[in-house]
Parts: structure tokens; C-alpha cells; sequence
């Protein structure tokens, strides 16, 4: 488990980082972020690289930060910036500290980056399923200069992305949430800390106790993270009750395509889906203001 | 938490409590200090000067021909000295096993490097030689072994047996044991009751994988291995042996040691390719296993089918036990030969009474990594068959499953109980136990009918919680010899030389424990030195719940020599009588004046020179042997509470108990660490681990991403009663072990409290229970119900 041989570079500006990655991304040039997927694939040789590109010593991709109606996540934000319920305006703060606390474990959370997570675009990342559910849109640049890519155009397949190998993922904008907003998130596997075999990102815009908007995100079970419109459709004008969520738990069970491995049938994750989605929506029922006492 | 301390032995009221009455104390650990301050020196941590890495190149294939292995491109690479494959290895011999009465497997031997055939993945095809690891991990990466894979794998124990070599079949044996009329039973049964059940393939997973450090002394033909412990001699002679060499040619050494559970320290194909290196090359050669190798390399355990049958009469009464195991032995025979096979029929009875008895154990190769022993081997498996067994004849016969127990157990006074057959050589000889009352007592301990009141209650509230119990009989103390030497130093400390070996277990503290009770010493005076070839010419090494029972005798014995010298001279120096002479805290005290000396002035009084010693041998020390040719038998009961989440299938352990006659407890702190460290890794086994293949041989378990260990999250709130009714005649102290206690009830136990969770008796036929198993396994029994057939 030891790296084959590769350089390593460290830029101070994001310019000669961009630069540096056209020169070498033909060859085989790689960005590191957090490293905490990188570094183990290499080690295992499944992933080489001729060249990391380490951006960690750029200033200002670590704090994030609020512009306009957006919350703006650079690329080097830790996810352990969520353990602070704080770290974002409510009630989105309270979401993405919801599911930070899911991401792997403790000292993995303090290395490993949003950003980072995206680019490697693992079908469990939470950090996917959050940018897909609330339909972020992800900044990139390259030397010819930025550009942007919506949530729902990012997956290229399996852990693959719609970044180009001489891009650099650079900031991830999430939309504030209005204060009317309820959310729920589970996620299931079979340890602490492991990958999720299913979860579910459910955000619901309310007029008292029907749902007005509604976003539900699903993780783990297709290749990719994404909105399952059939699920949404099944709650807008509808009261967050057991027959709404019932609803919307089987519009997705049928509308999923899931993944298949050696472990898990995809009878087992269209199963665990309605699992995920009834329970991330229960946890955003729990969540509603106890009705007004009538006087 | 409890007060675990052992109730002191009578004393006479009229004298001071004794300092040195250290046997049932709960002591801190002696070997702690080094472990939890970062001196700990584990191979990994050594190195030698002009030392070479050696990495091995593995098949990537689980069955096939090897038509060629390329070796060119990494000859020419920097820093590359040497690249071998099987041709070069001369007339090396294949890795021998410990050989037992059982014949037919001596085709079977794994090569150090595979030699015309591969036989799974992860199997040594070439090993390289190189300055440093990534430059030997470079060379490693380039070559290439082409594979014509002429025959499909063969990956199910019960399959049609092919060829493991032209005229050479992979069903080598089946063995058989058993006594009484099996068929005369059955006809006559009210009640057959039939169970087919599977162990999934798991094993150890030592925190620190395997290592090697070998270095040759040219000039004093010396050849010193680090790294390879669990039986450092037994490792020696066959090193020495595979070499040419004399055994005193060879030296062992054991350094820390991050967990063995019987995987770890057996001689394995790179411990003796790095010491064949060090020879050939002339220079100190380290290899340190990564994970992935690890997962594909070291031994597995565990895999085995049973097909179980059982007459039962009217009254719930066992009459006979028909048994039919398939053994997935994997590529190779390794170091254990067929034991596990073997331990598996000869102690799947455990505590009941069986008056007829027939099984056969199918010992097959299949293409995966080979097995061999893993922390209460054949235990784990034959406890989860058995257990399920009885809960099934409960469920048939209505009977309560733990009157069912009581009604079959062999009783208190039927011991010593000879069970008529074999196990690991030794005639299976209970030698004490009382089942019905450790089972009452475990019962009290967990309250058992409020627990049972408790999941009906959370059950009644749409949770799915369950009780389940399994009880077993452990085997502990396993022979046949062990030497001790102890030596009182001129600075008054002890010095313990023992060939057993350490694997972090406490044995350092244990033995001490046992030398300063016995001597009337401190125990923070005594130095356990253990696992050095060098040091003492006899050892068996730490395996098998054995070092408490035998080099702890072993210890009592040469201690009590010891005392009764330094009483001998103490009298003479002290003008007093010998009997009158008392040993505490390492004072030698005359009854009548009241003079003392101390331990050190006594070895002083008996050094070479010393003119006091007059005729006496020289020196404050002794040496003993203890032999011992039947094992022992402790015996306890698991008691879990399970909460299952029935839409996912995930099983949590909410609670878990553990009742278990230690015989006598030396420390028990120690006890209910081993007990609660070994429920770690049998919950591992029975909801998490296993090492999956696909239907090539390809393994699909080679991170922790995949092999799923458990870790402090999923460990349960375990409560451990730690009992002493039935000490062991087979040795004055009366211990028995307690090394694998945790681990063994643990599968059995899950299983039941699953069974109870979901009220579907007979649920689980399968360890582990994943969530995608327990799912498709209830939609099978409720397809299986509705159609009247479960």
C-alpha cells in the first residue's frame, strides 16, 4: 500500500493552480483537496496520478460564506465547518449540520473537503445528495477561466463528473432556505460512519400544514444522487401526513433504477428507498411547530 | 459494574491478610505501560542496517496454470536486487502442518511460491527484493503472471470435489466420530427434528497485520527471525528444518504484538521467504503486510455447512445427533492440518447429554484463501448449530427452551464425563461443570423473565426486540507440556522465562500473579520474559486458551521450589527452623525472632561464590514442567437482547450478558476483558464480517469498506458474571482459560434473540445476518409458512 511515484506541487495562487492542472492534467495531473478518497485509492494503487496539484495552501476556499440569496461553500470547506449548527443561516445551517454528522467519522470530517467530495462523486456522498436535492450550482475554472454547472447536469455516470480533468471545482453555491421550510434526512447503513446503502434528503416549503414546494433528494441507491420528482409530486397540496408520505415513499419506489452489487439486490435498495424517504419525511414532520393553541 | 474481586482464600483470623495473596485480584496489567505510552516495539517498528523490503507479487486468479511469469521489467528496475518465483527456490519444501493421527493430506501443502498452479487469489507467485518498499511495490507492479484458467473454481465446500492435482482429489478425507445405535434412536423418536446451517467465512483481523524482520550471521550461521509468534518454536524446528539448519542454529523472537486470535504467528509462505532472503542475499530482510493482503493472504476461518439431525422423544430428550459437516478448507492445508474440521464434530455436544451420536466432517479444498483456526475455532460454529438445534426442538415440542436444557444436561455429578470420542487428540473428558446451576444464575444475573417481560412489552409497541440465550461448553488448558524457569535476581527481582508466548492477553500479569502468590513476592517484581527461542529451549506458544492453565502451573511448580530453597537457607542464616520461616512481599521473616531477609539477600546467601551457601546448588531458582494430556472444560451461557429493524433487516445489540465458570479467576479484570473483547469479534461474525467471493474466486472483501468490523458504536452495553463453582481437578489452582468465552455463545445467542425479535422461530439458518440476508430470508419463511412448510 504504498503510492506509485508521482510529483507534488502546491500552489499559492489559484491562477498557477489552474495552470499548472492544464499542463499536466493530459499526463495525468490530479487536484487534492482533503485527500481522505485520493490518498487510500492510491495507496491501493486504484487511482494514479503523475502529478498532485495540492490546494491547500490557497487562501480564502475554506470559509463559507452568504452572497445575495446564496450560501456559498469553497472548495476547501472541512465538513467538520457543520458540526457548527451555526455555520450557515438557519434553517439551512441546521441541515447541512444534520448530515455532516453522517459523513464517515470524526477525524475524517475534520480533513475531508465539500468540494472534494463532490469531485469524487461517490453515489453515497451526502455531500451530493445535498447539492442535487436543494439544486446547487457548482463553479469551476480552468486556465481558459470559470465556468458554472448546474446540480442536475453534474453526474457523468458512476463517480464520474461533468468537470473537465484541467478544471478546478471551486466554490458550490446552495440557495438559502425560507424560514417556512421543513427538513428531513436519513440515512441507513449497516455501521456508524459507513456509506449509506440508502438515504434521503426531503426539504418542504409550508403554508401552515400542507406542502407548498417540495425536494426530495435520494443517495445511495442510483448511481448517482438526484431529486426524484415522482416523490415531490406525490406532496405538493398535500398534508404532511401517513398517507402523503405513503404516497411519495412509493411513487419513488417505483421510479428508482438501483444499483445492483454482489451484496445488494436492487429488490433491497427499491425497498430501502421507500425506507429512506418515509423516515427523512417522519423526521421533517417531527420538526413542524406543535399546531397553535387555539384560545 | 460489579466487584470482580475473587473472595480471598480462608485464612487463619489471628494473622495480618498476606501481601502476596495476588491469585483473584484484579491487578493492573504489567505489560500496559509501554502499550499506552508509544515504547511498544512491533516488528513494524524495527529495522536493520542494509535491510531489504520484500514485497510479494500475487495471483490475481483463483484457479489456473501458470504458463509464465515475466520478471524481466523489474529486474531492471532501481533499487530491485532480487525477483524470485518458484523455480528459484530450489528444493525448498512446502510449509509443513502439525502433524495429527489424521492421514491424506500431505499432497495438500501450500508452496512458498506457487509452483505450476494457482489455487486463489492473493496466492505468493513471485516475491521482489528491493531498497525500499515503494521501489519494491514498483518492481512488484510489473510483473505478470500469465494464467490459463483450464478449470472453473470451485467455491462451495458442497460441490462436486474436482482435481487439486492430476489424480489428486480435492475431498482429501471425511472424518468420523460418534458412539451408540444414531438409527436405532431415530426409528424410535417422537420427535426428528432437521436444521440446515451455514457459517459465513470470517477470521481475526489483528489491528496490526502480519511482519517478518530476518537477518543471517554469515559468519556465526545464525539466522534470528522477528515477527512470527504464537508457537516460536514449533516455528524454529520447522525453519530449521526447511533450511538444513540445527534448531540451535535458529532464533525466534516475538516483539509486541497488536492481536493474534490464532491467525497471527503461524508460519505462513513470507516468513519463510524473507528468512531464505536474508540467507541467500546476505543482508536483514523486512516485510510488513498491507490490509489488502492481509484480507487475502492470512488465514480465514469459520466457513463451514452443517446438516443436523436430531431424535428427541416425547419428553424433549435427546436420543441421538446425526451430524453431516462440509469444511471449506480453502487452496491449502495450512499449519493446523484438518483440526478444525476435526474439533468441530468431536465438541458440537457441549453440555447435553447425547446417548447416540454419528458425524462426519467433509474436509474439502475450494479456491480461496486457506483456512485454519480463529479465536474458539469450531466453538463458534458447533455452538450456533447445537443452540439452533435445541431452540428448533423447543419450538417443535413445545417445551420451554430452557427446561429443555435443564432436562438434557449432563449433571454436576456425572463428572468426570468421558464423551467416548477424540478432539485435537485428547479424549474429550469433561472434567467439572454444573450446567443447571450456572444457567440459573445466569438467568438471575440478566434477569431473564423481566427482560423476556420487557421485549413482549416493546414488542406490543410495534418495536421488534427479542431474548435470546445460547449456552456452551468451552475447552481450555490444552497440553501437552510447558517449562518454566524462575530466577531470583541479586536485585530481588523474579525472573519468569516461559515458552509461551504473548498476543497482549495479560499473561505477563496472569503468570506473575501466580509466581508472587505462590513465592510470597510482589508481583510488580516479577519479569515475564516469554516468545524468545533463546532463552528456553522448550515452549508451545499461546493458542488455545492455554497459557493461564499450563505455564501458570508451570510457574506454581517452579515457585514453590523456589520458596522452599530460600525458606531452607533463610532458616539457616536466620538460626531458626525451616518451618518457621514465612515469605511475604519478598521478606523471609522468622515466626519466632521475628528476623527477616530479604528475597535478594537469600540469592545473595546462594550465589556460585557466596561462602554461606556451603553445598546447596547455586543460584535462587528452579525450574518445572508441567504436562498435561487432557484438556479442560469451562462452560457458560450468552445472553443477548437484540432490537431488528425490520423494513432495513439491521440487527442492533441492545444489551448482552455473559455467565462463565472460569474455574478459579487469576485476575479477573483481565477475564472480563478477554470475555468482552471476544463479543466484539463474535458480533462481528454473526451480523457483520465475512469474506465474500464472486463466482470466479474473485475475493470481494479486501478493505474495511467491505469486510465490515465492528467498532465501539456497535458494541453493546455487556455485563460479564464471572463464576467459580466448578474449579478444574486436573490442576492445583483449578483454572481454567477464558481466552475465547466471548466469542463462542455469541452467533448461537443472535441468532435466537433474532428468532424472538421477528417471533419466527427457526428464522436464522445463517451467520452472518446482514440486512440484505435477514430480509430475503423472512420474505423466504413467510413464502415457506403461508405453503405450510416452516
Amino acid at each position: 500500500m504504498k503510492p506509485a511515484p508521482f510529483t507534488y506541487y502546491r500552489p499559492t495562487s489559484l491562477g498557477d493552480a489552474a495552470q499548472r492542472l492544464r499542463d499536466g492534467a493530459d499526463e495525468g495531473a490530479l487536484v487534492i483537496a482533503g485527500g481522505q478518497s485520493l490518498v487510500p485509492m492510491m495507496a491501493l494503487r486504484v487511482a494514479y496520478a503523475t502529478e498532485l496539484i495540492d490546494l491547500n495552501a490557497l487562501d480564502g476556499l475554506g470559509t463559507p460564506r452568504v452572497e445575495g440569496d446564496s450560501f456559498v461553500i469553497p472548495t476547501l470547506t472541512r465538513h467538520a465547518t457543520f458540526h457548527d449548527t451555526e455555520a450557515a443561516p438557519a434553517p439551512l445551517g441546521a441541515l447541512l449540520h444534520g448530515v455532516a454528522e453522517h459523513i464517515a467519522h470524526y477525524p475524517i470530517r475534520q480533513r475531508g473537503t465539500f468540494g472534494g467530495s463532490l469531485s469524487h462523486a461517490d453515489p453515497s456522498s451526502e455531500w451530493c445528495l445535498v447539492t442535487a436535492t436543494l439544486d446547487g450550482t457548482i463553479h469551476l475554472l480552468s486556465a481558459d477561466g470559470p465556468r458554472t454547472v448546474e446540480a442536475a447536469d453534474w453526474s457523468d455516470g458512476p463517480m464520474s463528473t461533468t468537470r473537465e480533468p484541467d478544471e478546478i471545482l471551486t466554490e458550490v453555491h446552495l440557495p438559502l432556505l425560507p424560514g417556512n421550510t421543513l427538513w428531513g434526512f436519513y440515512e441507513f447503513n449497516r455501521r456508524a460512519g459507513d456509506f449509506a446503502l440508502g438515504m434521503a434528503l426531503c426539504v418542504l416549503e409550508m403554508d401552515g400544514d400542507s406542502v407548498v414546494a417540495a425536494r426530495i433528494g435520494l443517495g445511495g441507491i442510483e448511481d448517482h444522487p438526484r431529486r426524484i420528482p415522482e416523490a415531490e409530486d406525490a406532496l405538493v397540496g398535500q398534508p404532511l401526513d401517513a398517507a402523503s408520505i405513503g404516497a411519495a415513499a412509493s411513487a419513488a419506489m417505483q421510479a428508482v433504477d438501483p444499483m445492483e452489487d454482489t451484496t445488494t439486490s436492487a429488490g433491497y435498495r427499491r425497498d430501502l428507498t421507500g425506507t429512506v424517504i418515509t423516515r427523512a419525511l417522519e423526521a421533517a414532520r417531527n420538526r413542524a411547530p406543535a399546531p397553535a393553541e387555539t384560545a | 459494574m460489579q466487584d470482580q474481586t475473587t473472595p480471598p482464600l480462608p485464612q487463619d483470623h489471628n494473622k495480618p491478610p498476606r501481601k502476596s495473596a495476588y491469585i483473584g485480584r484484579a491487578v493492573t496489567r504489567l505489560e500496559d505501560r509501554p502499550l499506552v505510552s508509544g515504547t511498544g516495539r512491533f516488528v513494524g517498528d524495527m529495522d536493520m542496517p542494509h535491510q531489504l523490503w520484500a514485497r510479494v507479487v500475487r495471483s490475481a486468479h483463483a484457479t489456473g496454470r501458470i504458463t509464465g511469469i515475466d520478471i524481466s521489467e523489474a529486474l531492471e528496475m532501481p533499487g530491485v536486487v532480487a525477483v524470485w518465483t518458484s523455480k528459484d527456490l530450489g528444493d525448498l519444501p512446502d510449509i509443513p502442518f502439525r502433524a495429527t493421527r489424521i492421514e491424506g493430506l500431505g499432497p495438500y501443502t501450500q508452496p512458498c511460491l506457487a509452483k505450476g498452479r494457482v489455487r486463489y487469489v492473493g496466492e505468493p507467485v513471485a516475491i521482489v527484493f528491493a531498497e525500499d518498499p515503494y521501489l519494491a511495490e514498483d518492481a512488484a507492479e510489473t510483473v505478470f503472471a500469465d494464467i490459463d484458467e483450464d478449470v472453473d473454481p470451485i467455491l462451495d465446500a458442497r460441490a462436486e470435489p474436482g482435481e487439486f492435482a492430476p489424480g489428486i482429489s480435492t475431498a482429501p478425507l471425511t472424518l468420523t466420530k460418534g458412539y451408540g445405535d444414531t438409527e436405532a434412536a431415530f426409528a424410535e423418536a417422537a420427535h426428528v427434528v432437521e436444521l440446515d446451517l451455514a457459517i459465513g467465512r470470517h477470521s481475526g483481523i489483528p489491528m496490526e497485520t502480519r511482519g517478518a524482520l530476518a537477518a543471517w550471521d554469515k559468519g556465526r550461521e545464525r539466522l534470528d527471525l522477528w515477527g512470527a509468534t504464537k508457537r516460536p518454536h514449533w516455528n524454529r524446528d520447522r525453519l530449521a528444518e526447511m533450511f538444513g539448519l540445527s534448531p540451535s542454529q535458529v532464533a525466534l523472537h516475538e516483539p509486541h504484538v497488536g492481536g493474534g486470535f490464532g491467525i497471527r504467528g503461524e508460519l505462513y509462505p513470507e516468513d519463510i521467504l524473507v528468512c531464505l532472503a536474508a540467507m541467500r542475499l546476505e543482508r536483514p530482510v523486512k516485510w510488513i503486510e498491507d490490509r489488502r493482503e492481509h484480507m487475502m493472504a492470512a488465514n480465514q476461518s469459520r466457513e463451514q455447512q452443517h446438516l443436523i439431525r436430531a431424535a428427541v422423544d416425547a419428553e424433549g430428550r435427546l436420543l441421538a445427533i446425526d451430524e453431516t459437516l462440509h469444511h471449506d478448507q480453502g487452496a491449502y492445508v495450512r499449519t493446523h492440518g484438518a483440526r478444525v474440521a476435526d474439533m468441530s464434530i468431536g465438541l458440537l455436544l457441549g453440555p447435553y447429554r447425547v446417548p447416540a451420536y454419528a458425524a462426519r466432517a467433509h474436509y474439502r479444498l475450494t479456491a480461496k484463501t486457506p483456512a485454519a483456526t480463529y479465536r474458539a475455532p469450531s466453538r463458534f460454529e458447533s455452538t450456533f448449530v447445537r443452540e439452533r438445534l435445541i431452540d428448533a426442538i423447543a419450538a417443535r415440542t413445545g417445551i420451554d427452551a430452557l427446561e429443555l436444557r435443564r432436562r438434557n444436561f449432563i449433571a454436576s455429578d456425572e463428572m468426570p464425563f468421558d464423551r467416548q470420542m477424540t478432539a485435537l487428540e485428547s479424549d474429550v473428558i469433561l472434567d467439572s461443570g454444573d450446567y443447571v446451576g450456572l444457567l440459573g444464575k445466569a438467568e438471575a444475573f440478566c434477569g431473564l423473565d423481566a427482560l423476556r417481560t420487557e421485549a413482549a412489552g416493546r414488542r406490543a409497541r410495534g418495536e421488534c426486540v427479542g431474548v435470546g440465550l445460547a449456552y456452551f461448553v468451552e475447552k481450555s488448558g490444552l497440553g501437552p507440556s510447558e517449562l518454566v524457569r524462575l530466577t531470583v535476581q541479586p536485585d530481588g527481582s523474579i525472573e519468569i522465562v516461559t515458552g509461551a508466548a504473548s498476543l497482549g492477553q495479560g499473561m505477563e500479569t496472569a503468570v506473575a500473579q501466580i509466581a508472587a502468590d505462590t513465592l510470597g513476592a510482589d508481583y510488580r517484581a516479577c519479569r515475564v520474559i516469554h516468545g524468545d527461542t533463546d532463552r528456553i529451549a522448550h515452549g508451545w506458544g499461546a493458542h488455545a486458551s492455554r497459557v493461564t492453565v499450563m505455564t501458570g502451573e508451570a510457574t506454581r511448580r517452579a515457585a514453590e521450589t523456589v520458596r522452599e530453597k530460600a525458606r531452607e537457607m533463610a532458616a539457616a542464616l536466620l538460626d531458626c527452623a525451616p518451618e518457621g520461616i514465612e515469605i511475604d512481599g519478598g521478606v523471609a521473616t522468622c515466626r519466632t525472632s521475628g528476623a527477616s531477609l530479604t528475597l535478594a539477600e537469600i540469592a545473595a546467601a546462594l550465589d556460585p561464590v557466596s561462602p554461606r551457601r556451603g553445598d546447596r546448588e547455586p543460584g535462587l531458582a528452579a525450574e518445572a514442567w508441567y504436562h498435561n494430556k487432557h484438556m479442560n472444560y469451562p462452560y457458560g451461557a450468552h445472553i443477548a437482547l437484540v432490537v431488528v429493524d425490520a423494513e432495513t433487516g439491521r440487527t442492533k445489540l441492545d444489551r448482552y450478558w455473559i455467565s462463565y465458570d472460569v474455574g478459579r479467576a487469576v485476575n479477573p479484570a483481565m477475564i472480563e476483558g478477554q470475555i468482552v473483547g471476544g463479543l466484539a469479534q463474535g458480533l462481528g461474525g454473526a451480523l457483520l464480517e465475512e469474506f465474500r467471493f464472486d463466482d470466479q474466486g474473485q475475493p470481494l472483501s479486501v478493505t474495511f469498506a467491505d469486510y465490515l468490523m465492528p467498532t465501539s458504536a456497535e458494541m453493546p452495553d455487556c455485563q460479564v458474571q464471572i463464576l467459580q463453582d466448578a474449579p478444574s481437578p486436573l490442576n492445583p489452582l483449578g483454572v481454567k482459560g477464558s481466552g475465547e468465552a466471548g466469542v463462542t455463545g455469541s452467533g448461537a445467542a443472535i441468532a435466537s434473540a433474532i428468532d424472538d425479535a421477528l417471533q419466527r422461530p427457526g428464522l436464522v439458518t445463517r451467520l452472518p445476518v446482514t440486512p440484505q440476508y435477514l430480509k430475503a430470508r423472512i420474505a423466504e419463511y413467510d413464502a415457506a409458512r403461508a405453503e405450510g412448510s416452516e
